[in-house]
């Protein structure tokens, strides 16, 4: 905006040809400001009947607020925590709740309702116009801020003594590195830590509801299963941040409706298991279609072929989900036969 | 105002107590001379003056109910197994964050009602800010002096947006920590440093056992430590400047005509606030907001459908949703564009509404201070570009509902985020022409009502048979507001050459300035107002309408 040149003819004409607001109507312009209407007096400023009955409206409307707000009191004191009561419409709903809401939602109401419909018709409802004041500061003004400031900044030599002035920049500059550095103990580094999960050769497959290991025989076609790695206990310390990866979802396709070569290897028996968080930013997939075989992430709708490798086929993901290598222990129970070879989730700079 | 002299020798009995009080204060504070400025300080009125009062208020009983759920709420992380009054928790595990929330939702007498006031009052405060942003855009109040105070408004909004974000997370529920993993996805699309930011927000892996308690202390200290901060600078500067009003008789750029802070705008102002509260505490009695025992604790192997973030986060999550997933890997790395775009138009999106008022200043070049609001079809490229800023935000917002849309209105998903993916483009520019359109037809109508008067509906049978409707003139107050507009002249560059023949340099930002000028203010862009000269040659005899 350094630029202001524009040629003043280009603004419009002033905008305030009226000098104030008093300004009376011309003759010549029809259009002129013919300033303030007069004040048009109120039933209440003519009749005193009416300013009374005003006034016993006000005084009504606080009175209720102090009957609501005993009332508050009463329903607090009275009314246990736990009962519920049925209110037409809102159907069963806590009676201490709507008791204290109603109350105080009155009490306040009251005192709010009161004070505008005093304000509205028994306080003067005169018009008044105030003068309004430039806000940039005259000439003169401006002219003695500049020499103080000059005055100033010559007291202080910071003009004369560069080196007093460079080192106090260069220390201003340096010490906010401290508060950076402080940060550095928010989290440990990432290391490899997204790429590896409680997976890991010959850990069983254990359903998620049950916490019972899985057979074969366990997963039917058309279900979706939710598994877990065994060994993850969710009293214990750091199972949110295990399962967060580590959660699986399992479903049987006939194998001769794999479409993906890899997946079919990877699979048993036609038994598919597929990293559950998506590949979009993380959301657990819940969904699943069974007869076309689709997962859907209910979050933001990223949907997988889990026939076809569990290609991305709608929705903002932007790549497969995962398969974890699955197979049957020596006892007949699924077992996984190694980690995911690529990170689960959402993708990251160094996911590659 | 009150005498100037202090009788030094008044016995202290004689003054009433609460001047004596007054006179204390103002030996310490200087507060007489501050009320001699504006105990009687004048106020217009509006309707839509209100909106921003909504704003405050609900402000402060966020900050009332938020400092009393801060005494029950636990802000840990450590798993508990639940034993409290609400039966179908029993026995389950969850962290102590959602615990407290379910104790004080069900052993707190009233904790329910004041966390559902908290919750519906933040609803209410941003939704009352983007409308009263509006207000302020669409009737050009953002305009010199009152750029700042815009700025500084436009932060309140969009720190407000970020603390109802790790306000509604604090539960710690299977809903919001669905939208703390989104968040977590969206962080690690950041190139580069998107790993290392994300292991510093939640201490390591998600979600790890930090992020409740650090987005606590952002959510009750932090942000709204600041968001006082700029409501305060936001009032003063209101008091300051002086409230803006819209032309009327009387009503120049130099006065500010309404009724006086004591007593009328103490008593409607103070009122209000009661209003704003009572409704609000009306609304959590019967409408229940987030229940988070419905939802279940959070567990990051699980998930709700109809995952949906609060409304005010929704256009962003209409990004996200709609954003194909594109990825590109090289050299061992990932640039997560389906992800990382969204997050950058995120903040492209409200920055675009935030510059605008230095892109019309620079515009018209304007340095005058500007008091009169416009009506809005008297700017018709501003409203133009303000309702296709709308249009677009609501389009985001269909995208970030496009699962209730399709199961509500049985409309396919697919064809819900084709929709929007083309309309992001198109219906902001689609909104923009409508929009210019109709705000020239009612600047015609208003010429016309000025011209010919206004339209009566009496239909008067001429003594020849002829039938007309007759119009009735504007009073001068009518024909002033109609009338006290200002319109601009578009930019001129001036000649491509000097009088010497020498080729004039204009710069490729002046020759960008004249080309928004002849936008703004061309020929297609405004109805001439109506002149002295056309008014007085239509009325002047001939009885005609």
């Amino acid at each position: 905006m350094s630029s202001q040149d524009i040629p003043e003819e280009n603004l419009p004409a002033a905008q305030d040809t009226t000098a104030g607001a008093v300004k009376l109507a011309d003759e010549k312009n029809p259009f002129a400001d013919p300033g303030l209407p007069p004040h048009e007096p109120r039933i209440q400023d003519l009749d005193e009947r009416a300013a009374k009955r005003s006034e016993r409206t006000v005084a009504l409307l606080f009175t209720l607020s102090m009957l609501a707000t005993v009332g508050f009191i009463v329903s607090f004191v009275t009314i246990p925590v736990d009962q519920s009561v049925y209110i037409f419409m809102l159907g069963h709903i806590s009676a201490l709740n709507f008791a204290l809401g109603m109350t105080l939602g009155v009490a306040l109401f009251a005192i709010g309702a009161g004070a505008v419909h005093w304000a509205r018709t028994l306080m003067s409802d005169h018009e008044i116009a105030d003068e309004r004041h430039p806000i940039e500061a005259s000439p003169e003004v401006k002219a003695k801020v500049m020499d103080d400031f000059r005055q100033g900044a010559k007291e202080s030599v910071l003009g004369r003594r560069k080196l007093i002035r460079n080192t106090m920049f260069g220390a201003l500059a340096l010490f906010p590195l401290s508060g950076v550095v402080l940060l550095r103990d928010l989290g440990p580094l990432p290391g490899t830590k997204l790429r590896e999960t409680a997976w890991s050769k010959g850990k069983l497959l254990v359903n998620m509801n049950t916490n019972e290991p899985l057979r074969p025989s366990d997963i039917i076609v058309g279900s979706l299963t939710f598994a877990q790695p065994e060994g993850l206990d969710p009293h214990e310390h750091g199972f949110m941040t295990e399962i967060a990866k580590a959660a699986l979802m399992l479903v049987r396709i006939q194998p001769d409706d794999i479409k993906d070569k890899q997946s079919l290897e990877w699979s048993h028996e036609g038994i598919l298991a597929y990293s559950k968080i998506c590949t979009h930013v993380g959301c657990p997939i819940s969904l699943y279609e069974q007869q076309t075989h689709h997962a859907l992430c209910p979050c933001h709708q990223s949907t997988f072929d889990l026939s076809d490798g569990a290609k991305v086929i709608f929705g903002p993901a932007g790549h497969a989900l995962p398969q974890l290598r699955i197979g049957v222990n020596d006892e007949g129970y699924l077992e996984a036969l190694g980690d995911f070879d690529e990170p689960v989730g959402p993708a990251f700079w160094e996911r590659g | 105002m009150s005498t100037t002299t202090t009788p030094e020798s008044r016995s202290r009995g004689k003054a009433p107590a609460g001047e004596k009080v007054a006179d204390w204060a103002d030996g310490r504070l200087g507060i007489y001379s501050l009320a001699k400025a504006n105990m009687r300080k004048i106020f217009p009125d509006h309707w839509s003056f209100m909106l921003g009062e909504i704003c405050l208020y609900s402000f402060i009983i966020i900050i009332l109910t938020g400092v009393y759920l801060t005494l029950f709420f636990h802000p840990s992380m450590n798993e508990v197994e639940y034993h409290g009054s609400y039966i179908p928790m029993q026995g389950q595990l969850m962290s102590e964050a959602y615990k407290s929330t379910l104790d004080i939702s069900f052993d707190v007498r009233g904790g329910l009602l004041i966390r559902q006031i908290h919750h519906w009052a933040a609803l209410i405060f941003l939704a009352g800010m983007f409308v009263h942003m509006m207000r302020v855009f669409f009737t050009g109040a953002f305009r010199k002096p009152r750029e700042i105070n815009w700025l500084f408004g436009f932060l309140l909004f969009v720190l407000g947006m970020f603390t109802g974000f790790t306000g509604y997370s604090l539960p710690d529920d299977l809903l919001s920590g669905t939208g703390i993993r989104f968040m977590e996805g969206a962080v690690l699309s950041v190139p580069i440093v998107g790993t290392y930011l994300s292991f510093f927000i939640f201490g390591g892996e998600f979600p790890g056992d930090d992020f409740i308690a650090r987005f606590f202390s952002v959510h009750v200290l932090l942000l709204p430590g600041i968001m006082l901060g700029l409501v305060v600078a936001h009032l003063i500067l209101v008091f300051y400047h002086k409230h803006t009003q819209f032309a009327g008789p009387g009503k120049t750029n130099k006065n500010v005509v309404g009724m006086p802070l004591l007593p009328v705008y103490m008593a409607k102002a103070g009122g209000f606030f009661f209003l704003v509260f009572g409704v609000l505490a009306a609304l959590s009695a019967i409408a229940t907001i987030n229940p988070i025992w419905n939802i279940g604790p959070y567990r990051p192997d699980m998930v709700s459908t109809n995952a949906q973030p609060d409304w005010y986060m929704g256009f962003s999550e209409g990004l996200i949703r709609v954003m194909p997933g594109w990825e590109i890997n090289f050299w061992g790395h990932t640039l997560v564009l389906g992800v990382f775009i969204p997050l950058l138009i995120f903040p492209l999106v409200l920055v675009s509404i935030a510059v605008y008022p230095f892109i019309e200043s620079w515009v018209t070049g304007d340095k005058r201070e500007h008091h009169i609001l416009d009506r809005p079809r008297n700017a018709p490229t501003r409203t133009a570009f303000g309702v296709a800023w709308i249009t677009w935000y609501f389009v985001l917002l269909v995208g970030g509902g496009n699962d209730l849309w399709a199961t509500h209105f049985n409309l396919s998903i697919n064809a819900i985020t084709w929709f929007v993916r083309i309309g992001f483009f198109v219906a902001p520019v689609v909104a923009f022409v409508v929009t210019k359109r109709i705000c020239l037809g009612l600047q015609r109508r208003d010429k016309e009502k000025v011209l010919h008067g206004r339209e009566t509906g009496i239909i008067k049978r001429l003594p020849h048979g002829e039938f007309i409707e007759v119009h009735e003139p504007l009073s001068q107050e009518q024909l002033h507001t109609l009338t006290a507009h200002e319109q601009y002249k578009p930019l001129e560059l001036g000649p491509e050459v000097d009088e010497n023949g020498v080729r004039r340099k204009v710069k490729m930002s002046e020759k960008l300035r004249a080309k928004l000028s002849k936008g703004y203010y061309g020929g297609e862009s405004q109805i001439p107002k109506p002149t002295v000269e056309e008014y007085k040659e239509i009325t002047s005899g001939h009885g005609h309408h």
